[in-house]
């Protein structure tokens, strides 16, 4: 319990430095939220900076923003008039969510199995095929994939809408995208950690006394050989974040992803800030997650503390 | 101060079980040539990548344009040689900015060591957990968009496995007889670190700099796929990918060939890392 105590008040300094750091960064992206084609006029710019308080000295916008963000206040949107920054990721955030996580359920049900499979025929064409799969998964990149598997199923096959959001089918290709990127590392790294578990002494007793060998495999060996695997779905979550944004932009998904791309194409300082800050947020906590449930899993790690 | 019959006999061995691994052999061949002919691309390139000829636009591979033309009546041939140019150069030069940052990180924190060193790896765990790419998309946004930001905003992310293991390997070469040794001689810290540290940790620096080629060029790709990076009317393979996937409905080749490209490239610098690891790492080699 003091662990995790220690860990969320970790989060904080973290969580400022990240914020100070994106402040000044989307405040020097050159070009203005109210920058149009046809210029506005002087004094109508200078009323709406006043109006959002972009007028001030840089240290004091700062000073103020972190001070409202301390009450969970992300702001007015700059591009959206009358909606706040909370309200427009409130509205998108469900989408992306949902997407991650399904994607991450393919990932992990696609991922481990493969790599079970693989461990226990070592070297042979269960083995060798694959993992030939899932290097060619590791070197082909989201935005790869996913024109490909659009190319084929939608425009092809014509099975799947090619883009779109709404129904559960229009969730396929991007879970599927996002899924089969993330399962080719899980998969590799459950393998290796099985054929490195499967040689220690505690695995060849347990086959020694008599165990079944199925009951070797899965509860003796499997436990201790997830425990890489799940520290790995920190990261992952970190690659999918990032994948959300092509395949949310490639299938038309309404999420975060997008709204991050838009928004730095709008210039629209808040929005850049308050979707940054809400990644970061959520990868810290996510790995913080990931490494409880590492410490639940180890006997090692659990004791330790 | 040269002791040469162990070293070139561990290099001589390792090449020789680098060799065996035919994978990697190839794997370096055939980046080899891509990266010939696309950094020769400028002379040998069937026509200059930006001529634009628009009574010929979005042909199908032809004679005349091997890999068909795009939109604009451009050969795909030599755009995909000039975006490999571009991707090639952007893997390289952030790769070395990285590997110069993770070296001085890694390094420094083993030397100063205690709670200082705790300090500055709890850090690289902290920011690696980090939305980087977003980082990183800024940073091009803001200044500018032009090559030397990209190199420098993908390599200021991209070093922190490589000060973790450059870390750890100096904290055992630290506390090895022969630095020690040479500490008591009176060597200076920089002394002991051209001399002592460089030479050891070469191997590990080589690996390391080839497996974070790869992601490094996905990085740039990710970017200016978003159309955040390599602006027109460059190109890099990751622009390309992007211009295809948009209208591969139409036109499927302006997909295919930069994604093939592309993913045969990281798949043998995957290849050529995993080789070099497996016949120079002390740790893995014995197997």
């Amino acid at each position: 319990m003091a662990y995790v105590l220690r860990r969320l008040l970790e989060m904080v300094p973290v969580l400022l430095v990240v914020v100070v750091a994106t402040f000044l960064l989307a405040h020097a992206v050159p070009g203005g939220p109210f920058d149009k084609d046809r210029p506005l006029p002087a004094e109508v710019k200078a009323r709406l900076e006043a109006y959002y308080g972009l007028d001030q000295p840089l240290p004091k916008q700062l000073g103020n923003y972190v001070v409202h963000l301390a009450q969970g206040d992300l702001g007015p949107s700059l591009k959206y008039p009358g909606w706040t920054v909370r309200e427009v990721i409130g509205s998108r955030i469900g989408v992306s969510c949902a997407l991650g996580f399904v994607s991450l359920f393919v990932a992990v049900l696609i991922g481990v199995p493969v790599g079970v499979l693989a461990a226990s025929r070592p070297n042979s064409w269960l083995d060798r095929v694959p993992m030939g799969f899932t290097l060619v998964g590791i070197c082909v990149p989201s935005f790869v994939l996913g024109p490909i598997l659009a190319l084929v199923f939608a425009l092809g096959l014509g099975w799947l809408p090619p883009c779109g959001w709404g129904s559960p089918e229009h969730f396929v290709l991007p879970a599927l995208t996002l899924g089969l990127i993330t399962a080719a590392p899980l998969a590799r790294l459950t393998r290796g950690s099985l054929m490195e578990v499967r040689s220690l002494d505690y695995v060849r007793t347990a086959r020694a006394k008599g165990v079944p060998p199925l009951r070797v495999w899965f509860v003796h060996a499997l436990r201790n050989a997830l425990l890489p695997v799940v520290t790995y779905l920190g990261p992952a979550a970190a690659g999918l974040v990032s994948g959300s944004f092509v395949v949310e932009s490639l299938f038309d998904v309404p999420g975060m992803g997008r709204l991050f791309v838009t928004a730095i194409i709008n210039r629209d300082v808040m929005l850049i800030l308050g979707t940054t800050i809400v990644y970061a947020a959520a990868l810290l906590f996510l790995n913080l997650a990931a490494d409880l449930a590492n410490a639940a899993l180890n006997p090692k790690v659990a004791r330790g503390r | 101060m040269k002791e040469p019959a162990v070293e070139t006999l561990a290099a001589e061995s390792g090449w020789r079980r680098f060799r065996r691994d035919r994978a990697a052999v190839w794997s370096g061949w055939f980046l080899a040539a891509i990266a010939a002919v696309c950094f020769l691309s400028p002379w040998i390139a069937p026509f200059p990548y930006m001529e634009q000829n628009l009574a010929q636009s979005a042909m199908a591979p032809s004679s005349a344009h091997w890999l068909g033309t795009d939109l604009l009546g451009r050969d795909v041939l030599s755009r995909l040689l000039q975006g490999g140019m571009i991707s090639l150069f952007v893997g390289l030069i952030a790769t070395a900015v990285a590997l110069v940052l993770g070296i001085c990180y890694g390094v420094l924190a083993a030397e100063l060591g205690g709670r200082a060193e705790d300090l500055l790896m709890r850090g690289v765990d902290v920011v690696s957990t980090l939305p980087l790419t977003l980082v990183v998309i800024l940073a091009t946004v803001v200044f500018g968009q032009n090559l030397p930001m990209i190199f420098l905003a993908v390599g200021g992310v991209s070093w922190l496995t490589m000060a973790r293991i450059i870390r750890n390997q100096t904290r055992e070469l630290r506390g090895s007889q022969f630095v020690q040794a040479a500490e008591s001689l009176g060597q200076s810290r920089w002394g002991v670190f051209r001399r002592h540290y460089l030479p050891n940790l070469a191997g590990t620096i080589a690996v390391c700099a080839t497996l974070t080629v790869p992601g490094v060029m996905l990085l740039e790709a990710f970017v200016s796929f978003l159309g955040l990076g390599v602006k027109a009317p460059m190109t890099s393979w990751g622009l390309m990918i992007k211009e295809g996937s948009d209208i591969m409905e139409e036109c499927p080749w302006l997909l295919v060939s930069p994604s093939v490209v592309f993913a045969l490239t990281l798949l043998s610098l995957n290849f050529l890392g995993d080789g070099l690891r497996d016949a120079f790492d002390p740790r893995t080699s014995r197997k």
